[in-house]
C-alpha cells in the first residue's frame, strides 16, 4: 500500500470517527410503541436525558401544614388585597412557601419594604398578587391541561425570581439594501437547532395566528396556507418537543398531523395548553409591563437576580410550553404539588386596587 | 488476482498527453497544458486537461458565479457582515424566497427580490451548462443522452422553483437557498400538503432512485468480477460476445433466472436514473396544484391502509361550542 492510500485510510477514519460520535446519540436508546404496530408510533427515549429530566425537576419538601388561628388574614394584616380570605396562618404559611419557591437569597425583602411589610412601593409585590391570581385562574379555569394536579408558584420559578424559561420578542434582523433573515434561518435552540423560524411565540403565544397548516380535504381547493407559514408551525412544534422532551408521536399520529381522530390525547392537552399561554401573557403578564419598565433591574433587594425584566423589544418576559415543563412531558414529573398549598385556591379573583397597578 | 478486488485503479498507463480530436474552426481551441496527476490515475485517468470551455462554458460559470456572489452575500448580510458567525452558521444560512403576499410580482430587493435574482441567474447557468453539454457530445459525434439525463434533473429543477412556483401564484412556494433551510423546506412541504409519502409519484421516483443504486451496484459489482476474463471491455463483448460476457449473463440467470446484455444493462441504468427525477416532478407538480391533501387522497383512492383504532375517538377541540380561537 502507497503513501496515498494510507493518508486517505487515515483522513477517512479521523472524519468517519468524528461525524459518527458528533452526530449520533449513544445507545441505549429506548423506544416504546403507544400507536398500531407498524406506524412507527414510538416514543423516544434514552435513559441519560430521563435522568437530567429527572434531576431538574425535584420536587422540595411541602412546608408542614398550620393549625388555623380562626381570624383572616385581612382582619390582621393591613393593605391584603388578594389573600385576604385566607387564615392569618396559612397566610404566613404562603408568605414563607413563596419566598422559598421565587426569592430564597433575597427574602421578604425581595417584594417587602422591611420598615413597613404592608406597603405597596416595591413593585414586585403588586406583580406577585397579578401572578397569584394568574396560578388560581390557571388551576381553575384551565383544568383540560392542568387537570388536578394544577401549578404552584414553583411550577416555572423554581427558587428564582426569574423563571429559568422564558421568552420575549427576538429583535428582527435587517440589513437595509440585502435580504434579512427572515425571522428564520440561523443557528437558534428555541428552533431546536432547526433552520425554522426561532420566535414562533409571538406569533402563537402572544398573537393568535392560525397554527394549522394541513388540509381537511384531499383537494382542498380552499386551503391557502403556504409552505413559509407552515414552517412557523413546525417551529412551534419545534418548542413543543424542546420543552416536553418528547417526539412528534407523543401528539400527533404523524400519518396524517392534522386528524384529530387518530390523534394520541395529549394532543388535547396541548391544545388548551396553547390558548392557556397565550392567556397568561396577554391576560396576567402583558399589562404588568410598565412595572418592569420602570424597574428594568428588579427591585433594590434584587441579590444576583440583575437580569433584564424586560426584551431587547422593551416587552415583558412572557411564558411559553417550557416555563412550567423544563423538558419533561409533565411539569415536576407530575407531581400534585398543589394538593399541599391548598391557600393557593383561596385568591381573590378581585383586580387589585388599579392605584398600585402602575409604577410609583 | 486480488487486483481487482481493490477500490482504486492499480494499473495506470501512462503514453503522451492525447489534445482530443480536432475542432472545427467555429469552435475556441481547448484551454491549458495537459498534465498527469497520479491520484487522479487512482479513480479516473490520469490526464487533466484541456478543457474545452468556448463561450456558451464562460457565460454559464459567470452566471453561477453571479448566483453564487448574491446567494452568499445575502447569507452573510444576514449575519450582519461577520464572518465568524458566516462560518459557523453557514448550514443554516439561506436567501429565502418573497413572502406570499408579493405573488408573483416582483418584490422590493430585500424580501424576495435578491432570491429571484439568483434563481435566474442559477436557471441561466444551467441551461447554458446544458447546452454546452449538449454541444460537446454532439461535437464528439456522440448521441446525447448525458444532455438528456442532465435534462431530467433540470426538469425537476423547474418544477420546484419555477413551474410549480407559476402555477401556484406565489414565488413563494419555491425552494430557499441554503443547506438546512431547504432540508427544513422539503419537511414542510411534505406538511403542509398531508404526508408526501402518500403521492404516488413520490413513492415512484424512490423507487427508481433506490433502483438506480442497485443496478449500478449490481453491473459494476458484476464488471468487476468477470474483469479477469477481460469482462470490462463491454464495447469488444457487445459484438463477440466473450468468456467474461457469457459467464455474467449465466451468473444473473443462474441467480435469478434473468439476465439483463452488455447492450441493455446501460439502458436499464439510464431510465432508472432518468425516471427518478422526471417522476419526482410529476409528483412535485401535482401537490398544491390538483391534490392539497396526499394521505386523504390515498384514503379516498384506496391507497392508504386503515388502521384499528388505538386512541379513544376525539373529536377537534376547537370545534367545540365556546372553544377559544
Amino acid at each position: 500500500m502507497n503513501i496515498f492510500v494510507q493518508c486517505g485510510i487515515g483522513v477517512a477514519a479521523v472524519v468517519g470517527a468524528a461525524v459518527t460520535f458528533l452526530t449520533f446519540e449513544r445507545p441505549p436508546i429506548e423506544t416504546v410503541q403507544r400507536g398500531f404496530r407498524g406506524t412507527a408510533q414510538e416514543l423516544v427515549y434514552t435513559t441519560r436525558a430521563v435522568d437530567r429530566i429527572a434531576a431538574r425537576n425535584v420536587v422540595p419538601e411541602a412546608d408542614p401544614p398550620v393549625d388555623p388561628i380562626g381570624q383572616k388574614s385581612s382582619e390582621v394584616y393591613e393593605n391584603v388585597q388578594v389573600l385576604g380570605d385566607l387564615d392569618a396562618g396559612q397566610f404566613i404559611r404562603l408568605m414563607a412557601a413563596i419566598t422559598a419557591w421565587v426569592s430564597p437569597e433575597q427574602g421578604c425583602n425581595y417584594c417587602h419594604n422591611p420598615e413597613n411589610l404592608a406597603s405597596d412601593e416595591v413593585y414586585t409585590k403588586v406583580v406577585t398578587r397579578r401572578m397569584l391570581q394568574m396560578t388560581k385562574a390557571i388551576n381553575t379555569n384551565w383544568k383540560p391541561h392542568v387537570q388536578e394536579t394544577g401549578v404552584t408558584c414553583y411550577t416555572c420559578h423554581r427558587g428564582q425570581p426569574i423563571p429559568a424559561y422564558v421568552w420575549s420578542t427576538e429583535p428582527g434582523r435587517s440589513s437595509s439594501m440585502l435580504a434579512s433573515s427572515a425571522g428564520q434561518n440561523v443557528v437558534s435552540s428555541a428552533a431546536g437547532l432547526t433552520s425554522l423560524p426561532y420566535d414562533p411565540f409571538t406569533a402563537f403565544f402572544r398573537d393568535a395566528l392560525p397554527i394549522r397548516v394541513a388540509g381537511t380535504t384531499p383537494h382542498g381547493p380552499d386551503n391557502r396556507a403556504s409552505i413559509k407559514q407552515t414552517e412557523w408551525t413546525y417551529g412551534l412544534m419545534m418548542h413543543f418537543s424542546q420543552a416536553t422532551g418528547a417526539n412528534c408521536t407523543f401528539c400527533h399520529n404523524t400519518q396524517n398531523f392534522a386528524n384529530w381522530n387518530d390523534a394520541p390525547p395529549q394532543r388535547h392537552s396541548a391544545w388548551h395548553g396553547i390558548r392557556m399561554v397565550r392567556e397568561i401573557n396577554n391576560t396576567y403578564i402583558e399589562p404588568l409591563t410598565p412595572l418592569w419598565a420602570a424597574n428594568r433591574n428588579g427591585p433594590p433587594e434584587r441579590g444576583s437576580a440583575t437580569m433584564s425584566r424586560l426584551g431587547p423589544h422593551g416587552d415583558a418576559l412572557k411564558v411559553n410550553c417550557a416555563s412550567c415543563h423544563q423538558g419533561a412531558h409533565k411539569p415536576l414529573l407530575g407531581a400534585p404539588m398543589l394538593s399541599n398549598y391548598p391557600e393557593l385556591n383561596a385568591v381573590s379573583s378581585q383586580l387589585p386596587r388599579s392605584a398600585s397597578m402602575t409604577p410609583r | 488476482m486480488a487486483e481487482y478486488l481493490n477500490i482504486f485503479t492499480r494499473v495506470q498507463v501512462r503514453g503522451p498527453a492525447y489534445a482530443g480530436v480536432p475542432l472545427p474552426r467555429s469552435d475556441d481551441p481547448r484551454q491549458g497544458k495537459p498534465t498527469f496527476v497520479h491520484l487522479f490515475g487512482m479513480i479516473g485517468d490520469a490526464q487533466v486537461g484541456p478543457i474545452y470551455l468556448g463561450w456558451l462554458g464562460v457565460l454559464s460559470l459567470v452566471c453561477g458565479l453571479v448566483a453564487f456572489e448574491i446567494i452568499g452575500l445575502n447569507m452573510l448580510a444576514s449575519v450582519n457582515w461577520d464572518p465568524v458567525q458566516f462560518v459557523r452558521q453557514l448550514f443554516w444560512l439561506a436567501l429565502e424566497p418573497p413572502a406570499p403576499q408579493y405573488g408573483l410580482s416582483f418584490p422590493p430587493m430585500a424580501e424576495g427580490g435578491w432570491w429571484l435574482m439568483a434563481g435566474f441567474f442559477l436557471t441561466a447557468s444551467i441551461l447554458l451548462w446544458w447546452a454546452r453539454v449538449y454541444r460537446r457530445a454532439r461535437q464528439l459525434g456522440m448521441g446525447t443522452h448525458v444532455a438528456w439525463a442532465f435534462a431530467a434533473a433540470i426538469w425537476l429543477y423547474l418544477v420546484l422553483g419555477f413551474i410549480r412556483p407559476v402555477l401556484m401564484g406565489s414565488w413563494s412556494e419555491a425552494v430557499p437557498f441554503g443547506i438546512f433551510p431547504h432540508l427544513d423546506w422539503t419537511a414542510a412541504f411534505s406538511i403542509r400538503y398531508g404526508n408526501l409519502f402518500y403521492n404516488p409519484f413520490h413513492a415512484l421516483s424512490i423507487v427508481f432512485l433506490y433502483g438506480s443504486t442497485l443496478l449500478f451496484a449490481m453491473h459494476g459489482a458484476t464488471i468487476l468480477a468477470v474483469s479477469r476474463f477481460g469482462g470490462e471491455r463491454e464495447i469488444e463483448l457487445s459484438l463477440d460476445r466473450g468468456t467474461g460476457a457469457e459467464r455474467a449473463a449465466i451468473f444473473w440467470r443462474w441467480t435469478m433466472g434473468f439476465n439483463a446484455t452488455y447492450e441493455s444493462i446501460h439502458r436499464w441504468a439510464w431510465w432508472f436514473a432518468v425516471l427518478c427525477p422526471l417522476a419526482g416532478g410529476i409528483g412535485i407538480l401535482l401537490t398544491g396544484t390538483v391534490v392539497d391533501n396526499w394521505y386523504l387522497w390515498a384514503v379516498q383512492h384506496d391507497f392508504a391502509p386503515a388502521y384499528p383504532a388505538v386512541w379513544p375517538a376525539a373529536v377537534d377541540p376547537a370545534t367545540l361550542p365556546g372553544a377559544t380561537r
